[in-house]
Formats: structure tokens, sequence, C-alpha cells
């Protein structure tokens, strides 16, 4: 249990995608033996957070409130960091509070933490900061931000029981064994088109009512961007055959959730925020694993463009 | 298409003798049944197409016409089954049944009529179910699919705000056994089984109470 699989990075999809392989979020490279799988991981959660309704009436309380407002809706709460219309909850269902879903109780007692991202040692408000950036493809809320400290309390209400340092049953996203088959686009795009095309669209983008989002956009210029944790395709294959399509989680096959999670990240996003010099640079320095996509020629286009701003 | 309602009305009629060569008029339908058998919509679908509350006939006026479509269709196919709705469905021409889909799609809103009132405890149960679901049981919130208030998203999840109470507990029962099955992906099979009848009326009464006389903080405009 090294401090390595820690290195989770940002909020959505990142978290829990990130845990289990070790790899940075967004940032896969980390080598992959540092990666022991959180155990457990299909497993029901043992862990059950408070209720909502023991969130205390005083200060404190106050502050753990904000936080879940601005998890469940980041572009009202915490506008000046978000570029785009995700919500935490995207990835991190039921406010962040369910099991296999990237859960803060997971995440929470499991910092400080080195992470092989970015060479140090990383605090709680710090993997924070990587959900706005990457996940939210946004800026990152200065520490000690009114927008960190609500979402850190939050956490840590959340989390009130958890041991610390100890890796739960539920943490992250299920580590899904390797398929039998290589990740394929096209068997991919069958599984999309006919398991998730209701909701996200027939073009990954997602559904909105009222500007408000209820499908999040998958790929293109309102999703996540290319240093999310999501877009590697073992992170996104765990998360999808957990709880995908919503409601009904845990019903696709492990192959179709590896093929569709290929399909959904062989798609174009917004560039990485720490691109540097070229696509084949970029991924050297920051993408370089067989789950990432960027910099990978598929179907004649070499993906890590970018999209610019939405 | 501007023609006066009056006027489309005695088209209608005259087409109907007809048959089959010219265009059907949704509108006519919905007033006047098709001429071969098929009574008019409003008859138990009101005449602006908001439903009638207590024996559960739905809301059609602004639902997707995709969705109207479908419903209709699947009445013929019989994955969804109702005594009243299949043979009207089956009396209809696809045309009349796309027409009178058109039309009650275009129709406005109507101003839902007043459902009892609720009490805390209900309301408590139903404000839950619909916005935060019951994840212990891996059970969405409605609004998850049905968006914010339950207004609807896009021409598969249609409106649960503005339905009465007696047709959307009706639907959530019918899901339960299966008397409906006409649901894509079976999204709403797999959360109507997860449901007690008390999560059913109260969140059957939650989207059926107008967001006036709700609490603060669930529906808002």
């Amino acid at each position: 249990m090294t401090r390595y699989r820690y290195t989770t990075l940002c909020f959505a999809l990142l978290l829990a995608a990130c845990n289990r392989t070790g790899s940075s979020a967004s940032m896969p490279a980390v080598s992959k033996s540092s990666s022991k799988p959180a155990s457990a991981t299909t497993v029901l959660a043992a862990f059950a957070p408070p209720p909502e309704s023991s969130i205390p009436n005083d200060d404190f309380g106050k502050e753990v409130a904000l936080g879940r407002q601005i998890f469940l809706e980041p572009d009202k709460y915490a506008s000046a960091y978000v570029g785009n219309h995700l919500s935490c909850e995207n990835c991190h269902l039921d406010a962040g509070r369910l099991a296999n879903a990237g859960p803060m109780w997971g995440a929470y007692p499991m910092y400080p933490a080195y992470r092989s991202k970015n060479h140090h040692v990383n605090t709680f408000a710090e993997r924070l900061q990587g959900c706005f950036r990457f996940s939210m493809n946004g800026k990152a809320p200065p520490l000690g931000d009114p927008v960190l400290v609500a979402l850190e309390s939050y956490a840590y209400w959340m989390s009130q029981g958890a041991r610390v340092d100890v890796s739960l049953p539920g943490r992250g996203y299920p580590q899904l064994a390797k398929p039998a088959q290589t990740p394929d686009y096209a068997r991919g795009e069958k599984v999309y088109q006919h398991d998730c095309a209701l909701c996200h669209g027939a073009n990954g983008e997602g559904q909105q009512v009222a500007d408000r989002v209820v499908f999040p956009s998958l790929w293109g210029a309102a999703s996540f961007n290319w240093g999310a944790g999501m877009h590697e395709v073992d992170k996104a294959a765990g998360f999808i055959k957990a709880n995908m399509p919503l409601g009904r989680g845990d019903t696709l096959s492990d192959q179709d959730a590896w093929d569709v999670a290929y399909f959904m990240n062989a798609h174009e996003r917004p560039q990485d925020p720490r691109y540097a010099d070229s696509i084949p640079a970029t991924r050297a320095k920051y993408h370089d694993t067989p789950n990432s996509l960027y910099g990978v020629e598929v179907n004649g286009q070499v993906l890590g463009q970018g999209t610019g701003k939405p | 298409m501007k023609m006066p309602r009056a006027l489309i009305g005695v088209a209608g009629l005259l087409l109907g003798h007809v048959a089959l060569a010219a265009t059907p008029d949704g509108a006519s339908i919905a007033h006047q049944g098709n001429g071969h058998g098929v009574v008019p919509c409003m008859a138990c679908h009101g005449a602006d197409g908001g439903g009638l509350a207590a024996p559960g006939f739905p809301r059609l006026a602004g639902l997707p016409a995709a969705y109207l479509r479908k419903q209709l269709d699947d009445f013929v196919a019989g994955t969804r089954q109702n005594a009243s709705m299949q043979p009207i469905a089956t009396g209809l021409s696809e045309d009349e049944r796309a027409a009178v889909a058109s039309y009650y799609s275009g129709l406005p809103v109507p101003v839902p009529s007043p459902a009892a009132p609720m009490d805390a405890a209900q309301k408590m149960v139903g404000e839950m179910r619909a916005e935060r679901g019951r994840w212990s049981q891996g059970l969405p919130g409605c609004v998850q699919c049905h968006g914010p208030n339950g207004v609807g998203v896009g021409e598969h999840f249609p409106p649960l705000i503005g339905q009465s109470a007696n047709y959307l507990a009706s639907q959530l029962h019918a899901w339960q056994q299966g008397t409906r099955s006409n649901d894509p992906l079976q999204l709403m099979h797999s959360v109507a089984g997860k449901l007690s009848d008390a999560d059913i009326a109260a969140v059957s009464a939650w989207y059926a109470t107008p967001p006036a006389t709700t609490t603060p903080g669930g529906h808002s405009p």
C-alpha cells in the first residue's frame, strides 16, 4: 500500500480513476509496477458515509454544505474555476458518496500522498486543484481559496470514521482485468450507439436543459480535457462497468466496457493544459502509457490536437 | 398551415371519407376522431391536452412528438398495454399517429390542475426520490434523466411535472408489473423495481404538486 497508488488526480473521474493504477491521473505515466489495485473493487463498500441530514448546523456545517453545493453545481458556485458545464457528480455519483464511483470518503483519508504525476507530496487540496484544471477544464483555485476550503470540508465531513491511509473497499473505480480482446473502436462504437447514445447523444455531446447539464459531454470542446484521468481507457472502463448506464451498472460485459471506453477516448477533447512543444513531446512527458490515446493515430487522425475553448 | 381550426375540422370530416389519400390532420383527430371509429383524443385527454387527473389520463400537450408517436406505436405493438389505448392506437393509421403526435407536441403546456396537498413526511420522501434517488440500491433520482424539476429531456425522457399523481403512479406500477415494457434500455423497468409502494405514492405526488405549493428549494422555476 505504498502511497504511489494514491496518485490520484482530479476529482471528476480522475480520482477514482487514478488511484487504481497508480498512475497519476491525467497523467498516467506512472510505473505500472506501483499499481497495486486497491483491493475490493466491486464489493459493496463497508464504509457508510454519514447521512446528509447530519451535516451540523454550525459554522463548520455551513462550510460542508457549501462544499456539497459546489460539488453538485460547480459552474454555479465555483464558476471562476470551471471551463465546462460538467459537475463533480457526473463522475462521483450521489454527490460523491457512492462506492465504486470515486467516493470522497475513499479519497480524502489517503492524503497527503506522494504523486508520481508531479513528483512531490500533494495535499488533498492540491489534488482538488487538479480536478478543476483537468476534469473541469478550468483553472486551479489557489490554495486557501474558499472553494477548496469548502470542498475539503465536505470530503472531510463525509470521511468521518474512516481510517487514515487505509484504502477502503469501493474507493475509486473498479480495476477491470485486461480484456480478452484488445479494445476496439468499431466494437466500441456499436456499444456506444446501443447503450450510451440515448443519453449522451450520437456524437458524445450530452444533453442540457435550461442551461443545466443532465447528461455530460463525453468528448469535444465541452468535455474534460486531455489531462483528466477519465481520458485513460482503463479508468473509463472501470467507471463505465460499475456505473453505466446510470442505474444499471454492472450490466455491460467487461469487454464492452473496455471497447466503449476506448471509443469514447479515441475522440478529440480540449488540449492538456500542460502541453509543451509538440504532441509527441507532451505524450512522452505526461501520457506515456498504453491507456492514453493522446498522440496516438486513430482512424487516420493523430489525437491530442485539442478543440479550442468551448 | 394557418387554416382556422373550424375549417380544418370540416376538411377533416370531408377527407375522412375520401380516406388515406390525404395527409391526416392531427387537430381533427384530436377533436373529432378519425372518422373510422377512433374517438376524439380530447374526450379523455382534455380540450387543452392537459389530461384528466382523477382517472389518470395523462397530459399530452407539449410532450415531444417522437415520444408520443412511439407510445402510439408501442400500444399497437403491445409493449405498452392499456385496455383503452390499444384499440385506439390500432385504429389509427401510421400517418394518423404521426399527425396526432405532432399536433399535441405543438400545444402549449397547460397550467396543472391543483393537486391534493402533501403531508410533510411524504413530501420529504417524494423530494428525496425525485432529486437524489436511493443510491444504496443503485437508484438514481428522477431528475438525473428527466432533468431539473422533471421538465423532461430530449425525446426519450418525457416531462414528469404536470402529470397527475394517478398517472405517474400507474406507470411506475406498470413497469414493475411488466404491462409497460417500452422503455429504452429497460431504464424504467430497472428504476421502478427499486421503488416501494410508498416511494411511488410520494414521488408521484411530488411531481403532481405544482411548484408554488411545494417547499422552497424543491421545484423552482
